[in-house]
Formats: C-alpha cells, sequence, structure tokens
C-alpha cells in the first residue's frame, strides 16, 4: 500500500496512509513537537486524518507510530531514512 | 509532497494484511497495544515461527487473528485453557495470550486463577477497557464503582477485580500495568514479559469510546488517554493492594511484581527425574 | 503405520474397562490428556497420570471439564494426540468445546463414562442416556463420531479406532462407555505393537504460504499442520473460508456447515459397524449397543430356545446412525426391539429409519442398573406373535 510522505523541512518526517485513518487524533494530541494538525479534506471514509503542519518542527521520533490505533502513520529519522534502499 | 521517500510501516510484517483494515472504532485504544506488542516482538529477536498468540472472545478476542502468526482465536473465557494445552504439547513454543478484561476475568476467571497458581509458562496480556465492548457496554468485572453501563443503567454498584493484586496472590511470577498512553513502556514492558519464564500478566488500560467513554460523559478516546496520562504515576514495585481503580481516579503504573518460581513444566521435570526412574522428560527445563 | 511400542503393554491382563481404555489411548498414541475428577470415569486418568511420564507424554488435572475440553485442543495444535475422559456432568459442560473441535476440525477422543442423570444422578451407577446429547449437544450443525464398547476388551480395540477414526475424518470421537463396562473386570489381550494399526496425522506436505487450513479435496477432509512450523496458520471459531478467516457471509457458512456435515454423511458407508447375529430368517431383531447388548444377548439366546426367530444388532459404531441396515431389514422383519438404559434415544433413530414399515418396540429403562433379561425377552416374544 502506498505510504504517503509529505514535504520534508526537518529531521524526520511521517508516512500516513491515508484511507485506512479513523481521525482518532492520538497522534495529534501526543505528538511531542506539536507538528502533526487535521487535514482539511476528508479521506475515503469520510475521516480527517493528520498531515505534517510544520514539517520543520518533526524529529522522526515516531511516537505517532507507536500510538496509531490503526497503524495508518508512522515517523522516521532522515538520517534512517537514507540508509534504507529505497524502493 | 516528496514523491522520492518512500517506506512501509515496520508494524505491518506482524500483521496479516489481507485482513486489515481491523474490526475496532475510532479512538479504540486495542490497536495501539497491538502496534506495541508488534514492536516488542521485534524487539525480544524471538523466533516468530515459534511464537502462538491466542484470544479468546471480545473485541481483543480478535488480536490474534490480526498476528501474522500462529493464532487462535478460541471460546469466549478459555484462552489460557487452550494456551495451557498448546504450550504443554510443544514447550519450545512462546505462547502469549491476548485477551480482554471481561473474557479473562468473568467468564475466564477460574482459569486464570488455576495458570496463575501453576505457573504455566505463558504471556498473558490483558487489554482492559473496562466494559464488554463487542456485545455493547455492559457491566464487567473491571468496571469502576459508580460508572454506567447498559446492565448497570443507573451507576455500577459491584466493587471491581484488582487485577494486579489478584494476579499476584494467584501466583504470577511478573506483574505490570500499563495505559496506552504509555506505549514506549509498554513496549518495554511487553518485551520484558516475553523473556521472562512463567505466568506474566500485562494489565493495559485502553479506552472504549464507543461503550464506555460516551455513555459516561467522557468525550472520546483521545480524552481517555489524556485521563491516563494526567492521573498515572509511576509506581514500580507498589504493593498491589494498594493499586485498584476508580472511577477516574489515579492509576498506579509500572511492574509491581518480578519474582521466580519453578513453571509447571519445569516443576514436573524435575519431580520426576527425582522419583522416577527412566522418566522421558517432556521439553526442557531451562533452570 | 505401526503402534509406538513405548505405549503398548502387550501381554494378557485381568484388567476394568476404565483401564483398558487407557491402555488403548496410550496404545493408539494419545500422549496429551487433560482431565477433571469425575465418577465413574476416573480411573481412566489416573492409570494415564501414572503411566504417562515413563512413556512420554503430559497429563494435567485441569480446574473443570470446560478447560479439559479445550486444553487437549491446545495439545491437538501442538502436533499431539490428545483426549479428555469425563461422565454426564462434565459431559455437559464440554459442550462449547465439542462445537469448537468440530468446527475448527480438531481431531480428538472424548471418553464419557455413563452414568444415570439427568444433573448429579446417579454417579456410581450406570446409564446410557447420553447417545442424544454427544449427537446434538452443541449448538449448530456438525457432525460427530461415536463408539459404543460393550467390554474391557472392547475398551482397548475401539479406543485405538476411536483414536484412528478422529485423524481419519478430523471430527470428535466420543467413546461412550458406561459406569459397568468401566467397572468390569475381564481378560484384556493387548497385542504386539506391531499388530495395531495407527492412523498417523494427516499432515500436509504444503510449504508455508501455499499451505491452506481448509482447502480440501474429494475426501472434504483438510489436511492439518501445526504450530511452530512456520505456517503461520489461523484458526477459528467464527465461521472460516479455506485460509482460515473469518468469512462472516451465508455463502461461507453454506460452504463450511454442508462440508462440516458432509464429510460424515456422504461417508457414512464407510462408518458401519453393526455386529449381527442371527439375521438371516430372523422375524424380530434386536438392536442394542454397550453394555445392554450383553444383556440382550441372554434374552436373544433364551427366545431362541423358545422358538422365536431373532437376530441381535450391536451398534459398536452408534453415530453415524446405521440407517441403511436398518432399512432393508424393515422391508422383512416385524419389529426391532430397542432396549437401552434411557427414556428412548436410539430408538428414535430406528423409528426414523424403519418410517413405519414395521414396528419399533422401545424398552426404555431409567438407569442405575441393567435391564432384566426378561423384560426383553418378554418384548421379544410378544412381537414373534
Amino acid at each position: 500500500m502506498a505510504e504517503n510522505a509529505p514535504a520534508v523541512k526537518g529531521k524526520g518526517t511521517v508516512f500516513v496512509r491515508l484511507e485506512v485513518c479513523k481521525g482518532c487524533s492520538y497522534c495529534i494530541d501526543f505528538c511531542p513537537t506539536k507538528c502533526l494538525a487535521f487535514s482539511k479534506e476528508f479521506n475515503a471514509k469520510g475521516y480527517h486524518y493528520p498531515v505534517l503542519a510544520k514539517p520543520e518542527g518533526c524529529v522522526g521520533c515516531d511516537l505517532c507510530g507507536l500510538y496509531c490505533p490503526d497503524f495508518a502513520i508512522f515517523g522516521v529519522r532522515l538520517k534512517d531514512l537514507e540508509k534504507a534502499p529505497r524502493k | 509532497m516528496n514523491e522520492t521517500l518512500k517506506a512501509e510501516n515496520p508494524v505491518l510484517p506482524y500483521l496479516r494484511q489481507d485482513r486489515l483494515p481491523h474490526i475496532w472504532c475510532p479512538g479504540c485504544g486495542i490497536g495501539s497495544t497491538v502496534n506495541c506488542f508488534a514492536r516488542a516482538l521485534t524487539e525480544s529477536k524471538l523466533d516468530l515461527d515459534k511464537v502462538a498468540i491466542v484470544s479468546g472472545i471480545g473485541c481483543t478476542g480478535r488480536v490474534a487473528g490480526y498476528m501474522n502468526l500462529d493464532s487462535f482465536h478460541t471460546t469466549h473465557g478459555r484462552a489460557i485453557p487452550f494456551a495451557t494445552g498448546l504450550k504443554l504439547g510443544n514447550p519450545n513454543l512462546k505462547v502469549v495470550v491476548y485477551s480482554g478484561d471481561g473474557d479473562l476475568f468473568a467468564i475466564g476467571g477460574n482459569h486464570f486463577v488455576h495458570a496463575a497458581r501453576r505457573n504455566m509458562d505463558l504471556t498473558v496480556i490483558c487489554v482492559n477497557n473496562s466494559t464488554y465492548g463487542m456485545t455493547g457496554g455492559q457491566v464487567a468485572p473491571t468496571t469502576p464503582l459508580g460508572a454506567t453501563q447498559t446492565t448497570m443503567p443507573y451507576g455500577n454498584f459491584e466493587p471491581p477485580f484488582n487485577l494486579p493484586f489478584l494476579a499476584e496472590a494467584c501466583g504470577a511470577v511478573f506483574v505490570a500495568r500499563w495505559t496506552v498512553f504509555h506505549v514506549r513502556q509498554l513496549i518495554r514492558t511487553m518485551k520484558e514479559g516475553l523473556a521472562k519464564r512463567g505466568f506474566v500478566f500485562i494489565e493495559v488500560l485502553a479506552p472504549c469510546p464507543t461503550l464506555y467513554s460516551r455513555r459516561n460523559k467522557l468525550g472520546d478516546g483521545v480524552d481517555q488517554v489524556k485521563y491516563y496520562k494526567e492521573r498515572s504515576a509511576v509506581k514500580d514495585g507498589a504493593d498491589t493492594r494498594e493499586v485498584g481503580l476508580s472511577f477516574q481516579g489515579d492509576i498506579a503504573v509500572g511492574k509491581f511484581v518480578d519474582r521466580d518460581r519453578p513453571t509447571w513444566l519445569d516443576a514436573m521435570n524435575r519431580h520426576y527425574s527425582s522419583v522416577l526412574h527412566d522418566y522421558h522428560e517432556v521439553g526442557h527445563a531451562e533452570d | 503405520m505401526k503402534a509406538d511400542p513405548k505405549g503398548v503393554l502387550t501381554g494378557v491382563h485381568f484388567m476394568d474397562g476404565d483401564h483398558a481404555a487407557c491402555e488403548g489411548a496410550l496404545a493408539a498414541g494419545c500422549r496429551f490428556v487433560a482431565g477433571y475428577p469425575i465418577t465413574p470415569s476416573t480411573e481412566v486418568v489416573e492409570r494415564f497420570a501414572q503411566r504417562i511420564p515413563l512413556i512420554g507424554g503430559v497429563f494435567i488435572q485441569m480446574e473443570d471439564e470446560v478447560a479439559s475440553s479445550i486444553a487437549i485442543q491446545g495439545a491437538v495444535w501442538a502436533g499431539k494426540k490428545a483426549m479428555t475422559v469425563t461422565s454426564g456432568p462434565g459431559l455437559s459442560l464440554m459442550m462449547e468445546h465439542v462445537g469448537l473441535a468440530a468446527l475448527t476440525e480438531a481431531p480428538l477422543v472424548i471418553v464419557d463414562v455413563q452414568r444415570g442423570g439427568p444433573s448429579t444422578g446417579l454417579p456410581t451407577l450406570p446409564g446410557q442416556a447420553d447417545m442424544m446429547q454427544v449427537k446434538w449437544g452443541s449448538h449448530g450443525d456438525y457432525e460427530i463420531i461415536a463408539l459404543s464398547p460393550n467390554s474391557p476388551q472392547e475398551c482397548f480395540d475401539l479406543m485405538i479406532r476411536a483414536f484412528n477414526l478422529s485423524e481419519t475424518y478430523r471430527v470428535p470421537v466420543f467413546f461412550m462407555m458406561d459406569e459397568v463396562v468401566g467397572h468390569m473386570t475381564e481378560r484384556v489381550a493387548i497385542p504386539e505393537p506391531s499388530e495395531i494399526e495407527i492412523v498417523e496425522r494427516r499432515w500436509s506436505s504444503k510449504k508455508p504460504g501455499e499451505y491452506k487450513a481448509y482447502a480440501t479435496g474429494a475426501d472434504m477432509v483438510p489436511d492439518m499442520v501445526k504450530a511452530g512450523d512456520g505456517h503461520r496458520i489461523h484458526i477459528t471459531g467464527l465461521t472460516h473460508d479455506e485460509r482460515g478467516y473469518p468469512a462472516l457471509t451465508p455463502a461461507a457458512q453454506k460452504k463450511l456447515v454442508e462440508r462440516l456435515v458432509n464429510k460424515i454423511r456422504l461417508r457414512r458407508h464407510e462408518l458401519v459397524d453393526v455386529r449381527k447375529d442371527g439375521v438371516d430368517g430372523a422375524e424380530v431383531v434386536v438392536a442394542s449397543f454397550g453394555i445392554t447388548s450383553r444383556v440382550a444377548q441372554a434374552a436373544v439366546e433364551e427366545a431362541r430356545r423358545k422358538g422365536g426367530k431373532v437376530a441381535h444388532l450391536r451398534l459398536v459404531i452408534a453415530w453415524p446412525f446405521p440407517d441403511k441396515l436398518f432399512q432393508e431389514l424393515s422391508r422383512r422383519v416385524k419389529a426391532f426391539i430397542v432396549p437401552e438404559l434411557n427414556m428412548g434415544q436410539m430408538a428414535l433413530e430406528v423409528e426414523r429409519a424403519v418410517a413405519g414399515r414395521c414396528a419399533v418396540v422401545p424398552i426404555p429403562h431409567a438407569g442405575g442398573t441393567v435391564h432384566e433379561p426378561a423384560a426383553i425377552l418378554e418384548k421379544i416374544m410378544e412381537s414373534s406373535r
């Protein structure tokens, strides 16, 4: 399934599978750098999903990934991402 | 959007992706515990072909079906005796029981009590959402006093179990509690519990927004997780008599018990080796 | 394959039915028993507990029969042959897990040493009143196999067959003893291991990724794997598809439930074992099973001395019921006489099979002892007129 990675300006970024998000806002409320926000758009199920509203703030800590009950979001540090082979 | 960056969610290989999306409601905390469990499995370095997961019935009972492991979705309350047979049938398996509070402690209470007494080598993870979610929000043996449920429409007057106290009293060798807020701690404890031999009990408080939070005017799932954040205090080694839960009250979290006793199989092997000539040892005794 | 010599107590013994049943299970390869004490079945597990440490296996006394009847299913999925042992009240507690075993197709044996019921009833005295319960006791539609031994020797011999049938068809097999058969002591000859034929589990040769837990061929029985072998199986008590995944649709239900019943119903001709005595020229047929067959045989022989043309059919396999044999005989006999230690259970099956073509005379008995042969003789003579 395609992962949607938004713009990269900080030390990390998040990937979101928009279509499985149920809009619970765990990731948004517990993001330690408060860089996530709800989208204005709805996904196919009618939920607002998280977007990286302040990309410069993301450190790729993946706390969002640990919280997400729907396996819809996860964070990565850019230095780890660059080490991994690109698919 | 940066189209050149691609990565896969590290949790997905641990899940049966052909069964997703899962059935849990928006804001339900069970998925978060599964997320943590998958990461604990990674960190445990266990051979996943030798890890089996057994669930009972209910919302948490569906966990087995989503894990990409040998997985057994059994009958209501009976995950522990099934897991007992599985473990004794093949002692080389790491057997995890993953089920809910109603399943493990109401209909399955007797099995929990005896498996803990025997120190059966099982890792028991209980997602405690204080209610029967699958059937529509009835009172559970964990529902705090005063909470409203469909079968306690005027508020619950039955005292709930203090699960860590029960587990310790029955003989569990490892007893811990976290909430869905404490994801990093939960991963660490699950990893530790998976490495521990004997009857391990990990309670995880998780919101049921649909049938517990909303019915009690407590907001959504995330509001309940915020409550966990605000009212939890880490009390490692706490006297489990003191860690009972009350309606939206303080929550003691941490690792309460970590001790060693011979497992059922170790005790059997050791005893029979000493009293029976020509004893055929079953599986391994690692102590 | 042949029996594992470790479990076979070759020789001639003087042994009760409960102990002989245990020896049969050990010879059949049973290496896991979970049980809970209940009269008059307890001697089976007591002997297993004593014997198994020296053979290599596990006995565990669980906290109740609910636990016992699912612990054995865990052991089955770990690759073991397993059984549990009980009597009436315990059997009632096990019913949900009979359904689980039927639905998940877990091969296992449940021994029911029948006593008088209902409820606590007559713990130390015989009954045969669980026959319908083992056939229909769990909710939903499914099929099982039930065997009915009438002697300690048969407790040994048929127990091996019970395990073999459970592996062949992947259904729960009930071993329908009763208090008298369980506690009667007789000669039991246990053969050499090389003379005991064992049906091994239907292990799949498919590799992980190719294997589907509930894909079947013409015989309608899926091949099996066990936990720990890398297949990452999912086994659920929900209605499921060929992969074992929950499939909660009328179509999936139809496919699964029809197969669960048809794998026995359409192959029931393979599962007929009726011991026939004097069928040719008979006018009256006594149909019996278990301990009642021994009383009935005495009555049949006495009736013959009095000139009666009487046959005796003994159901060794009680379920599935041998309809066809009864249908055929019903066209040429006057009556079936059905003595049993219940208020008329298998008599209903006989009535169903003969469908009014001849008389069916139940001889019900509330249990607690066996019939008087004279009571059976009287019905034979009445029906012969």
